[in-house]
Formats: structure tokens, C-alpha cells, sequence
């Protein structure tokens, strides 16, 4: 409830930030959000479009939650979902297969090749306390470099260097009745394997011993050891189930909304997933709600762009500046108390327990 | 062997000193207590204030090298002033430091090329670079003139200039005791009177500064172009930080075996002796290596002891 608060307030903070700038680079910000909600929303198309590129998101925001819920900073996601889309698309490529197995096996490819990839810097934190931080951002330039130079030496595409062939209908996670539905949209079936990860996320965390476990290794490390829990078997186990699901990001990203695999970039969702899962407050159902409004401001800035001299950039910006809130939710924290306490003013005694809880949460 | 090291190393070196600028003005914010891992925004910063500034100053007076001297100082100051916005966060609000630096990536990468469309129509904003220059004499002597003295910008003497006087100004004045002292046992500093919030903005705004510098130093040198990013520099500076176990010395010996190692793997198509290895391996080499480092570092860190933990005056 109080997070729910603190994240609504940051992203009213962000989009009236986001007013600011449009307003002192000389544009009107009541119609610039006008065209970006009408571009995310206005017909089942778009949203259509605003549910694909929430997917990706969902992921890998699923995966920074996770490994946060153990107290881990999953910067790499990025990485695992190239490395795991990569994996899947390899999958895709190679076997000729009925559909249903071969779908299968690219989601199985996508899960273990992202979960490889954080089980290095798993393994490396359980092992020798190497920062998380730290080795994630390098194995995310492994995988950078490793997807460069695979993608032209073994799936080289038809017409350019830079991307892979493209996927089969067999292998596209696309399927007609979901296209037709929604008038041609990209949305894919990568959207349900997000809907079963949220459930499967919370269920995980809320009523299984293993997210017992990775919670209280979250709060304290030493308590939870001193209870017996395997700590650094719960990190390496976090880490590899956060990769897995930023591997699936990379399934649904690279056999879903698109049909290829490009090189030299870094998919930029593992890093809004990041922002998903702290704007979601690292919950399932937070980061569903998060990701779906990042992934309306993202679909809905190119009609914006088209429509008025709003560079599209606005949006990535009023997630950033939302983030930057949420990370000083103490200051959202102090207003709400400021508030309540004013509401309170006649009971002293009520107030100070109540500010005694807040100091407490 | 020896004339591929003489070739390279001119790009080496304008690879290796914006890291060093960078991972130096971040030694100085953890050495305060603060983690920044901003360095790649606050560089963004400095390469979009740099490359604005340039662009505008070219035209008001062309040809003149002035133009960047001004656009490096005032990348410098943006990047001081955007790192407040960090500095505040983590030590005025006692938000997790990591989390606020990722948003300070985010605006920064964010927001500049806003504004560049905004301003120039165009993400990218493209300027004529620095010139370099044979160092009178030294160029002349005979092995390492060449290796060193041959083709360099004048900001890299500057840089190495501020590393000399950073090493000092840490371990031999009172202002870098203090300093040191807030990231290792800020509490017994705050009983000796120190100002610990004091400290640590001053070490956040000088690695601000720095990375604003770093970021600038790098479009005038190499790119000649700002486009958004500064390619994972300031990601490759906080390595740089720990591979180097936050010492000054460490630091140079880690940028330049970053700069030399990428260098190599961006030149080894057009060199017989470096072609026979897959450039896949050259170019993963220098994060592997890190990745190795860090396990060996493990069992003796040098990482400051409070870095990353909010300062709680009340809690001991």
C-alpha cells in the first residue's frame, strides 16, 4: 500500500518533470501527452503494440526483482536476455520441428542461456564475494561480443551483416489469431509466458520455502546463515532464476516483437528492467503494472514524435526521472507523514506512534 | 612485436585517458564512502556540454583551438553540477547509491539527446576534434619518443597533470586524510570532527567533474561526435576503480592495460601477427581478465569499508 503510494507519486512526479521539459523546449506538454496516450492507446492495434512492449519488460523486471529480493543488483540483464534471445534464436534457426517443440525448445534455450549467464556472477558473489555489480556489467559486454561475432559467422541474414536471418513462422512466437485480434499488432504469445511468470514469481516468493529463504537473505545476510539457510547456495539459486527470466525477455523480444536477432546492441530493456522492478516495488504484480505503463510511454512516443516537435526521447526520460524519485522515496516518504501528521495535529500521541511505525517500515 | 606496440600505442593512450580521468574522480567519491556508478551518465553529460559548446563556439570563431578549451571547462562544471543531483540522493536521502546512479545514467543518457534534437535538430552533434602534436625534443628521443611524445593531445598532459596532483592531494594533505577517513570509518572521523556529509559531497562532485571532463575528453580526441553515449566508458572506469584497488598508481596501470587491450582487439584485422586470433576473443579479453582480477582481489580488497552505506550519524 505505502510503496503503491510512493510509486504513484513518482510517476506523477516524472510526467509532471516530463510537462517541465516539454514546456522549456517550447512545446505545449497537455498536447504532447495528448498524442502519447492516443499513440499507446487509441486503437486495439497500439494496444496491442503497448502489450508487446511491455512483455520484454515484464522479464526482465521479473529478473532485477528477483535477484533484489535476495539483496542482489541485477545489472546484467541486459546481457542474460541477449545471450538467452540469442540462444533462441540459434534454436529457431537450426531444428526443423512441428511448431509446439520447437517453441518449446526455444523457451527452454532462452531460459538456460540467460540463467547461464547469471550463473557466473552467482557463482563468483557465492564463491569469492565478487560485487555483483561489477561482473554483471562485464558479462554483459561478454555477451555483446559474443552475440557480434556469432550472429554474421553462423546466422548471417540474407541482405545485412548486422542482424541474423530471419525466424521461420514456425519459430515466431507470433500466431495469426493474435495478430488478427488485435489489427495486425505485434503482440505475440511471449505476453502469456509473461502472464504465467508473474504468477509463477509470486508464488515463488510468497509461499514456497526457497522464497522464504531468498527474502530473508535479502534482509540479512548473517541472521539467515545464522538460521541455517545455504546462503550462498540462495545466491547462486537467485541468480540463476533472475538470468532465466531475463533469458526469456530475450525470447520474447527477439522471436516475438521482432523476427531476428541484430548485433551491436545491447537490449536497452534490462536496463529499464531495472526501473520496472523498482517502480514495481520488486513485487509480481508491481512490475506487471510498471512494465505495461513503461511499455505505453515507448509505444506511444513515435505517434507523439509524428504528430507534434517532441523528440521521442521524452519518454525515456520521464522513466528516468520517475526512477530518480523512487529512489528518493524518502523524500515522497517525509511529504506523506508531513501530511499525515497535519491531519493528526489535535492528537499528539496518536502522531508520534504513528511516526515511531514510519521510522520502524 | 615492438613496432605494432609503437603503432598502437598513440590510440591506446587516447583510449586509456578518459578512463583514467573518469575512474580517478570516482577514486575520490569512494574513497569519500560514496559508490558512483553514475560515471557513464555524468560522462554522457560532459561529451553533450562539450559538443554543444564546441559546435556553438566554432562558429563564432573558427579554426581556433580555444573553442574546445572552453567546451572541456564547461563539461567539467555540468558534469560537478549534474553529479549533485546523486550526491543529494545518496547522502542528503540515504537512497541505495546504486539504484541512483543507474538513474543518473538513465536521465543523462536520456536527456541529452533530447535536448541535442531539441537544439540541433539532430540526436547527433558532430565537431572537428582536437589537433595533436609532437612534443618538441622528447618526440626526438629515441625509443620512448616515439612511444610517447608522437602524436598526443594536449589533454592528456592534462590529465596526467591532475592524476599527479590527485595522488598527492589523497595521501598528502589534510584535506585527503579527511577524505580517505569518511569512507574507511566515517563515524570516528564524524568524532574528530569532520563533516562527513561535507566530505562526501566534495568526493562526489569532484568525480562529477572529472567524468564530465572524461566525457568531453574522449569526443574531442577520438569520437569527434556526440551521439548519446560514451561506448560502456564509464562502466569500463568503475572497473577500472577496482582493478586498480582504489589507488591512484593502480588506476593508471588498469586504464592503460584497458586502453592497450582494446586497442589491440580494435586493430588486430590489419596486423599479420594479431590476426590468426579470433577477434572475438581479443575483444572479450580485457572483461574476462577483469572478471579474473576481481576473484584474485577477492581475499584482499582495498575497497574502502564504508562505501556505499549511508552515513547515520546516530548509529554506531
Amino acid at each position: 500500500m505505502r510503496n503503491g503510494i510512493i510509486s504513484l507519486l513518482a510517476v506523477l512526479f516524472g510526467l509532471i518533470a516530463g510537462a517541465i521539459l516539454m514546456a522549456v523546449t517550447g512545446n505545449n506538454p497537455v498536447e504532447g501527452y495528448k498524442y502519447l496516450f492516443e499513440g499507446g492507446l487509441k486503437n486495439l492495434s497500439r494496444i496491442g503494440n503497448t502489450l508487446a512492449t511491455a512483455t520484454p519488460l515484464i522479464f526482465t523486471g521479473l529478473s532485477v526483482a528477483f535477484a533484489f529480493r535476495t539483496g542482489l543488483f541485477n545489472i546484467g540483464a541486459a546481457g542474460q536476455m541477449l545471450f538467452g534471445g540469442f540462444c533462441a534464436v540459434a534454436v529457431g534457426l537450426t531444428f526443423d520441428l512441428s511448431r509446439p517443440v520447437l517453441l518449446v525448445m526455444m523457451v527452454v534455450a532462452g531460459f538456460i542461456g540467460g540463467a547461464l549467464w547469471a550463473f557466473i556472477p552467482g557463482l563468483l558473489k557465492a564463491k569469492f564475494n565478487v560485487h555483483e555489480v561489477v561482473s554483471t556489467i562485464m558479462m554483459n559486454w561478454i555477451a555483446y561480443w559474443t552475440v557480434y561475432y556469432a550472429v554474421p559467422a553462423y546466422f548471417k541474414g540474407e541482405f545485412l551483416e548486422t542482424e541474423s536471418k530471419k525466424l521461420p513462422e514456425s519459430a515466431s512466437l507470433r500466431t495469426p489469431i493474435l495478430t488478427e485480434m488485435f489489427d495486425g499488432s505485434y503482440i505475440n504469445l511471449g505476453l502469456f509466458i509473461a502472464a504465467i511468470a508473474v504468477i509463477i514469481f509470486s508464488f515463488i516468493i510468497n509461499k514456497t520455502t526457497l522464497g522464504y529463504e531468498l527474502k530473508a537473505v535479502g534482509f540479512n545476510r548473517d541472521s539467515a546463515e545464522y538460521a541455517g539457510i545455504a546462503v550462498n547456495r540462495s545466491i547462486v539459486t537467485s541468480m540463476v532464476i533472475a538470468g532465466g527470466l531475463a533469458g526469456l525477455g530475450g525470447v520474447a523480444f527477439y522471436a516475438g516483437n521482432a523476427t531476428s536477432i541484430q548485433i551491436g546492441i545491447l537490449p536497452t530493456q534490462g536496463f529499464d528492467g531495472i526501473a520496472v522492478a523498482l517502480l514495481g516495488a520488486n513485487t509480481g504484480i508491481g512490475v506487471l503494472l510498471a512494465a505495461i505503463f513503461f511499455g505505453l510511454l515507448y509505444s506511444g512516443r513515435g505517434f507523439m514524435n509524428a504528430m507534434t516537435e517532441i523528440p521521442p526521447e521524452i519518454a525515456d526520460s520521464i522513466i528516468a526521472i520517475i526512477i530518480y524519485f523512487a529512489a528518493t522515496s524518502i523524500l515522497i516518504d517525509r511529504m506523506i507523514r508531513f501530511f499525515i501528521n497535519k491531519k493528526k495535529n489535535r492528537q499528539p500521541v496518536a502522531t508520534q506512534n504513528n511516526a515511531q511505525k514510519k521510522e520502524e517500515v | 612485436m615492438w613496432t605494432v606496440i609503437q603503432q598502437i600505442a598513440p590510440y591506446a593512450i587516447i583510449f586509456t585517458i578518459p578512463l583514467l580521468i573518469t575512474a580517478l574522480g570516482a577514486l575520490f567519491s569512494e574513497r569519500s564512502g560514496v559508490v558512483n556508478i553514475g560515471l557513464e551518465g555524468l560522462m554522457v553529460i560532459g561529451a553533450f556540454t562539450g559538443a554543444l559548446v564546441i559546435l556553438n563556439m566554432q562558429e563564432m570563431m573558427p579554426g581556433q583551438q580555444k573553442a574546445i578549451w572552453i567546451g572541456l571547462a564547461l563539461a567539467t562544471l555540468m558534469g560537478l553540477l549534474f553529479s549533485l543531483l546523486h550526491a543529494f540522493a545518496s547522502i542528503n536521502l540515504h537512497a541505495n547509491q546504486i539504484i541512483s546512479g543507474t538513474a543518473i545514467n538513465m536521465i543523462a543518457a536520456a536527456i541529452t539527446v533530447f535536448l541535442a534534437r531539441n537544439i540541433t535538430g539532430s540526436g547527433n552533434i558532430q565537431i572537428s576534434t582536437l589537433k595533436p602534436f609532437n612534443v618538441p625534443f622528447l618526440s626526438d628521443i629515441p625509443v620512448i619518443g616515439s612511444l610517447l611524445f608522437t602524436r598526443t593531445y594536449a589533454t592528456t598532459w592534462l590529465v596526467l597533470a591532475i592524476l599527479l596532483v590527485s595522488a598527492f592531494m589523497l595521501y598528502k594533505t589534510p584535506f585527503g586524510l579527511r577524505l580517505r577517513s569518511c569512507g574507511e570509518h566515517p563515524h570516528a572521523a564524524e568524532a574528530a570532527g569532520i563533516s562527513v556529509s561535507k566530505m562526501r559531497y566534495i568526493g562526489v562532485m569532484i568525480s562529477g567533474a572529472f567524468s564530465g571532463l572524461g566525457g568531453a575528453v574522449f569526443i574531442v580526441t577520438t569520437g569527434g561526435e556526440f551521439n548519446g553515449t560514451v561506448a560502456g566508458l564509464g562502466f569500463l572506469a568503475l572497473a577500472s576503480l577496482i582493478f586498480g584497488q582504489w589507488k591512484p598508481l593502480g588506476i593508471l596501470a588498469a586504464t592503460l592495460f584497458f586502453g592497450f587491450a582494446t586497442t589491440v582487439a580494435n586493430v588486430s584485422q590489419v596486423i599479420p601477427s594479431l590476426a590468426v586470433i579470433p577477434p572475438v576473443f581479443l575483444k572479450v579479453f580485457p572483461y574476462v581478465v577483469t572478471l579474473i582480477a576481481l576473484i584474485v582481489f577477492s581475499k584482499s580488497s582495498q575497497a574502502p569499508k564504508a562505501v556505499g552505506e549511508p552515513f547515520d550519524s546516530g548509529k554506531r
